[in-house]
């Protein structure tokens, strides 16, 4: 076992007391002089015709700076496919469609003006479900594809299509088959503080945007592109993060708003800002998308699994994002959560009239590990196995290979194992059914060595020492919550030779800090840590070779400092001249030492002092160095469809005990285990931290989160009718624990944990209610209307 | 209508023309332009919001402004002391890892405030029951909990009665 100074401790996190002060400021808290507000006008139908806007009334209301609409402004495409539009024109397909805006000098002139703004409608029929969508002869979304080829239908044309082996072949020869369906329900991730942005314009007409992203460096090409639309090819963007307030994935793709604002700025000539209301939030950003799986799994009698089948129908929405992408990440568990020699996966994705979808934590995992978990449990009890044993059986092992993803580090049979532990359960599964109580428990398989599903999944990192001994590590990666600027300055502390309150970790500023991909898929840690080892390895071989060359002269100079104050003090015998080979040196604690004598307190020299000298002499130097650390992985190969997409996997399991009251349908939780390969701790404090809010933000998913839709129109924008998790429902005790493997890709063995941890939380807990009352849920969230209609139907076979 | 309003912030006397539609959130934020009081929905349902006013917690989002003549009211940025030094509660709240995003901190920290000026040995359920209106998307609440039942020993140790 290495023995680190930091890693592994509880450390608060470096921001945590701006927070705790209220001073930390976020999109919402930002105000530039002379700014104004702006506000949109969203569409009043699902999918109508826009006969005609009449912005007259708006325009004359004093206050009122700009109203624009898609006739009035440069058309600016948006979106993973180029499918939708900063402004809709002609016709809109959904709710939350923005057909125009206002600016003003203050936020109620902004929505009096948008209120005034009439527009004509011609309704037309809309789609509503994947089904219908689908049906020969629904009503096209999209009449046109991007390139304004005519559309014939709904579906969206994606690749998401794999199979491994022989499956129909399996299916003859596997003893037992279970074949079922399940349901996802949308949900939002609701963080605290709401989307928002403001832009301005410099006199060169350089943009500068302040925005709520995790992509400052995509959505700075995005932005770029949206100049070269409004005639301003060759001026940049710069880009700039304040505290995020949460983001859970909301942040991954550029939205309508932030293009309209940059509209609006130009437009103006002022700074502009958009700050989205709560019911804003929840109608007119990305939910995670809803899904309908068909699984059909088998086994042979010894219980261990021949195949997988799953085909799945994902509501895209009108418009793709990011969120298209999921079925990538959807793949991994279906392919490779257990050992699965033959598979079969294909997710289609369709155009509908609801709100388009976006990513958010887990990025299509929760969806697919829900089904496969779920229906996991109905193959053991047909093969007459016990669920933690038939997980055993088929647990992955490390170093394999799974259709292309090469697991390193494995630590899913001590996950299995501990919850087993914690949740007693040879003593409780199958065993409390009288009191209406019982136990159950999934896995989960994730990236946890970033995810490259983009060309590069690199990151940079800056590392500028000052003469005061304190380290800048500018990062290209976003803070946002998750507390990977706390990993960043302990993995940079313990490289480097500092201690943890030296350093400082800058973000958000495309202008100062280095290209990152984004901050996503539980990648924020893993890859700047590692960029900051090599940054770090940089930054002492140059303080070395400065220190073979300075060091002993400047000890020289302190001695003799030291004897013209006290004649009595000896000088020691120190070859003063003779150089010294750089590996001779040593950086610890803020100091730099002879590594042959580490205790001489003659010879050591604070590290801000030994920088002043390199800094205050002729031709003197800096410490500043740089790294790009890009992940020993791969894309998926567009023939085969396999790759290695992380260069490290997370494992995990979870498991809930609970009852079920019979009369009302009420569940209660009564004791969860969240087990997780997180390769190694890196700070206890903040891991443990994702954890608890991951299983929490899946207690929702499971249990009480549902983003309801009538027609596309969202019917709860609010936290009274969208539920999530209070303190007072956490009633019950929350257990997790931490297993590391330490893998050697990972910033001294770490994993990225940032998403997994609310992965198999919902089928952990379907399939406990199903060893308490037999009735098992299939549609999430798990109600208790949708247990006590379970129980009547059981009741009547 | 705009009318004087005068009241104590943070222990100081303050009073501004305000209009009556306004509620406090809004004239702690643009007024006097102390930020560290949230809006998370503006409708009272998250508890970013909340303020200490004559001992209760409130959400400030609520409450109009011209109820507040007259009364105490305590926002975040009232707990900090000299130097910027942080109040055992916020000490506890950072030592703990009871704050990821952060946006809820503040409300948050006030709850537990109000709820700490009451009792030093809050249970778990009481200390749940105090924050049942504060919403956090990023914690799980865990490290909260264990945060405000740290910051009752801290307040204990510090002043014992």
């Amino acid at each position: 076992m290495t023995d680190y100074s930091f890693i592994g401790k509880e450390i608060p996190r470096p921001d945590a007391p701006d927070k705790a002060a209220g001073k930390a400021l976020y999109i919402s808290d930002l105000v530039k002089p002379g700014m104004l507000y702006g506000k949109i006008k969203y569409s009043e139908h699902a999918h109508a015709k826009i006969k005609h806007i009449d912005t007259s009334k708006a325009e004359k209301l004093p206050g009122v700076r700009a109203v624009i609409t898609g006739y009035n402004t440069p058309e600016i495409r948006i979106g993973f496919m180029k499918d939708n539009f900063a402004l809709k024109k002609d016709k809109v397909r959904q709710f939350r469609d923005e057909v125009a805006a206002v600016a003003a000098t203050d936020p109620e002139i902004a929505q009096e003006a948008v209120d005034l703004i009439k527009i004509e409608y011609e309704e037309l029929p809309g789609v509503f479900t994947p089904e219908d969508a689908l049906k020969e002869g629904a009503p096209l979304v999209h009449e046109v594809d991007p390139g304004g080829r005519p559309r014939k239908d709904n579906l969206i044309q994606l690749p998401w299509k794999w199979t491994e082996g022989d499956v129909e072949g399996a299916k003859q020869e596997s003893a037992f088959i279970v074949e079922d369906h399940y349901q996802t329900q949308r949900v939002q991730q609701t963080c605290m503080g709401t989307a928002g942005c403001i832009a301005e314009f410099d006199l060169q007409s350089n943009l500068i945007i302040y925005s709520k992203t995790q992509i400052p460096y995509l959505a700075q090409n995005d932005f770029n592109q949206a100049l070269v639309a409004m005639g301003l090819k060759g001026k940049s963007t710069r880009v700039i993060v304040p505290y995020l307030g949460g983001s859970f994935g909301t942040g991954l793709d550029t939205h309508g708003y932030e293009y309209i604002t940059i509209l609006l700025a130009y437009r103006t000539g002022r700074p502009v800002k958009i700050l989205l209301s709560r019911a804003e939030e929840f109608s007119n950003l990305s939910p995670r998308q809803p899904s309908k799986t068909h699984i059909i799994q088998g086994c042979d009698k010894e219980g261990r699994l021949t195949f997988r089948e799953v085909n799945m129908l994902l509501d895209n929405g009108a418009y793709t994002s990011w969120g298209a992408t999921t079925p990538t990440v959807m793949l991994m568990p279906i392919s490779t959560l257990y050992q699965v020699p033959n598979f079969f996966y294909n997710a289609k994705i369709v155009y509908t009239n609801n709100t388009y979808c976006q990513a958010m934590r887990g990025y299509g995992n929760p969806q697919a590990t829900w089904a496969i978990e779920s229906n996991m449990d109905q193959l053991a009890e047909k093969a007459g196995i016990d669920a933690l044993d038939f997980r055993m059986i088929n647990r992955n092992l490390p170093n394999t290979e799974s259709f292309g993803f090469k697991i390193t580090t494995c630590g899913l049979e001590d996950c299995i194992q501990s919850v087993g532990e914690k949740l007693k359960w040879r003593e409780k599964r199958g065993k409390q059914k009288n009191k209406a109580r019982g136990v159950g428990m999934a896995s989960l398989f994730h990236t946890g060595g970033g995810c490259r599903i983009y060309r590069s999944d690199g990151t940079g990192i800056i590392m500028k020492l000052d003469d005061f001994g304190n380290v800048s590590v500018a990062t290209g990666g976003i803070e946002m919550g998750q507390g990977f600027n706390s990993a960043l300055a302990i993995a940079t502390a313990e490289s480097l030779g500092v201690t943890p309150d030296k350093v400082s970790v800058v973000f958000g500023d495309t202008a100062t800090c280095p290209w990152d991909v984004g901050t996503h898929a539980s990648r924020g840690a893993y890859t700047s840590c590692n960029a900051a080892i090599m940054a770090a390895e940089k930054a002492r071989e140059k303080i070395f070779n400065l220190a073979s060359e300075h060091f002993m002269s400047r000890v020289k100079s302190v001695l003799v400092k030291k004897k013209k104050k006290d004649p009595d003090f000896q000088m020691p015998d120190f070859d003063f001249e003779s150089p010294r080979d750089p590996s001779e040196f040593e950086l610890k604690e803020n100091t730099v030492f002879l590594r042959e004598e580490p205790d001489n307190p003659l010879l050591r020299i604070s590290l801000g002092e030994f920088l002043r000298t390199a800094h205050f002499r002729n031709q003197g130097t800096m410490i500043v160095t740089e790294a790009f650390y890009d992940p020993n992985n791969g894309m998926l190969d567009p023939k085969t469809g396999k790759g290695n997409l992380s260069a490290t996997y997370t494992w995990g399991a979870q498991g809930a005990e609970v009852e079920v009251d019979l009369e009302t349908g009420e569940i209660k939780i009564l004791n969860f285990v969240s087990a997780n390969d997180v390769g190694k701790v890196i700070n206890k404090q903040t891991l443990m931290g994702q954890f608890y809010g991951a299983a929490v933000m899946g207690f929702g998913y499971a249990l009480s989160e549902e983003y309801k839709t009538d027609k596309g129109r969202n019917m709860n924008p609010n936290f009274l009718d969208y539920k999530i998790f209070s303190a007072s429902d956490l009633d019950f005790p929350l257990h997790v624990e931490l297993i590391e493997t330490n893998d050697k890709e990972g910033p001294f063995g770490a994993k990225g944990v940032g998403e997994p941890g609310l992965v198999p939380t919902a089928p952990a807990i379907g399939n406990a209610i199903y060893d308490a009352i037999g009735v098992r849920i299939k549609s999430l969230p798990i109600t208790p209307e949708k247990i006590l209609a379970a129980l009547k139907e059981k009741g009547k076979r | 209508m705009k009318k004087v309003i005068q009241f104590t912030l943070n222990g100081n006397e303050v009073s501004a023309e305000l209009e009556s539609h306004k509620m406090l959130l809004e004239v702690l934020r643009d007024t006097f332009e102390m930020t560290g009081t949230k809006e998370g929905c503006g409708q009272g349902e998250c508890g970013t919001c909340t303020v200490i006013i004559d001992g209760v917690s409130i959400k400030s989002c609520l409450y109009p402004v011209f109820e507040v003549e007259g009364k105490s009211v305590t926002t975040i940025e009232g707990l900090v002391g000299e130097g910027g030094k942080l109040h055992p509660i916020q000490e506890a709240f950072v030592e703990k890892g009871g704050i990821q995003c952060g946006f809820c901190s503040p409300g948050m920290i006030l709850s537990a405030k109000a709820l700490l000026d009451e009792t030093w040995t809050p249970s778990d359920n009481e200390i749940k029951r105090a924050i049942s209106g504060n919403l956090c998307r990023c914690t799980g609440y865990v490290q909260i909990i264990d945060s405000i039942r740290d910051a009752a020993t801290r307040l204990s140790n510090q002043d014992p009665k």
